[in-house]
């Protein structure tokens, strides 16, 4: 289980086999854009037709929608819905919650089906949530052994501030 | 929480405006809007009531410069500051890396930031965040009107941590870029301490 109070960090090789997994996804279920979302709204990974997709108000408006019928499900005693579905005239949504941390979003449209999109989903749910393990565990273990040695933001000065807003 | 991503070299962190409501939360966020260069923001999005009241969040997203070769990202969200909105709000501090509490400083909104401030103190530690370690700055908002308390009086009242505070008019912009800079260097400093 992923530790949802702890830094998210993703190296190049994880990033790698995210994208891996998700154009294969993509591919075998036939959709139009696959992404990724951590559970604060922040865009992981993205595949398929994305060119014309504003990627980060997608990704924060589906963390907000999860987050809103997360607290829908506990006040009814849930503990939260896995699965969420959003039909429209011409695409459709399927948004699924991989390790309790991430966020997985399909959008397809009559060229597939929802039966076919949440059977593979189902499948690569379970590669996806390998990669996540791993990427925390090694999170915790750098934190561990080094520290904040390995932080790129060591004394970080008012320049150095200053300087992004220019 | 923050999220490190090697792969690209980007750092994202999220930011949290929280406070009393019209307190002026969302117009701080539409004139950091207005006034940065369309290469560094996204859309901002604002889920409001007809009556331009928050109802869920107000969402900015930044791409400022780099720091040590990183391209920081900010997500700046606002919560919607009316009292029966608690259940938006819990939503909206989750993996929250800092926060600007915006104070309203007119003499008739003081129980009012009181309020704010200790349904804030609560809603952190439900998620496990204390609020004495969180980044944390105070703005004091409103300052053009005539009937604000002394900022001695909002300070010694809502800051006794003595964290970063300042004096804002978010109509005009006074103070609003410094708040948000305040912010971000205590983000980012703190990243250092480990996840
Ligand atoms: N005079 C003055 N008016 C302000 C200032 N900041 C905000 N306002 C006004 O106060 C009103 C409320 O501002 P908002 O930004 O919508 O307040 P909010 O905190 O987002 O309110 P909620 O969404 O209900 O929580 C608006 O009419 C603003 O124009 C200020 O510094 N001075
Ligand atoms: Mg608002």
């Amino acid at each position: 289980m992923l530790d949802p109070q702890s830094s998210l960090v993703m190296y190049d090789e994880e990033y790698q086999r995210i994208l891996v997994l998700l154009e294969k996804l993509l591919r075998e279920s036939n959709t139009k854009v696959i992404f990724l979302v951590d559970k604060n709204g922040q865009l992981i990974a993205a595949t398929g037709e994305t060119a014309n997709l504003d990627t980060t108000s997608l990704a924060s408006l589906t963390a907000g929608n999860i987050a809103a019928t997360g607290g829908l499900a506990k006040l009814i005693g849930e503990k939260e819905f896995s699965i969420l579905f959003h039909e429209g005239e011409k695409d459709n949504i399927h948004i699924s919650i991989i390790g309790g941390r991430v966020i997985l979003v399909v959008i397809f449209d009559q060229r597939s089906s929802l039966g076919l999109v949440r059977l593979r989903v189902k499948k690569a749910t379970n590669d996806l949530a390998v990669v996540f393990e791993e990427m925390a565990r090694k999170t915790a273990e750098e934190t561990a052994s080094a520290g904040s040695a390995t932080s790129p933001f060591a004394e970080i000065t008012d320049d150095d501030i200053d300087n992004l807003f220019n | 929480m923050s999220f490190i991503n090697y792969a690209s070299r980007e750092i994202n962190c999220k930011i949290v405006y929280y406070g009393p409501g019209l307190c002026g939360k969302t117009t701080n966020l539409q004139f950091i809007y207005t006034k940065t260069a369309n290469e560094a923001k996204g859309k901002m999005i604002s889920l409001a009531t007809e009556t331009e009241r928050t109802l869920f969040f107000d969402f900015l997203p930044l791409a400022l410069g780099e720091i040590r070769g990183f391209k920081t990202r900010f997500h700046l969200y606002t919560v919607p500051g009316q009292v029966f909105y608690d259940a938006s709000r819990k939503l909206i501090l989750k993996g929250v890396d800092g926060v600007v509490f915006v104070a309203d400083s007119q003499e008739e909104r003081f129980d009012a930031n009181i309020e704010s401030l200790e349904n804030l103190k609560d809603n952190l530690e439900e998620q496990g965040f204390d609020i004495e370690k969180i980044p944390f700055v105070i703005q004091y908002n409103k300052r053009d009107l005539p009937n604000c308390s002394s900022v001695e009086e909002l300070s010694d009242l809502l800051n006794p941590r003595r964290v970063p505070e300042l004096e804002a008019c978010a109509t005009t912009g006074e103070g609003i870029f410094e708040t948000l800079k305040a912010i971000a260097k205590l983000v980012l400093t703190d990243l250092n301490k480990g996840a």
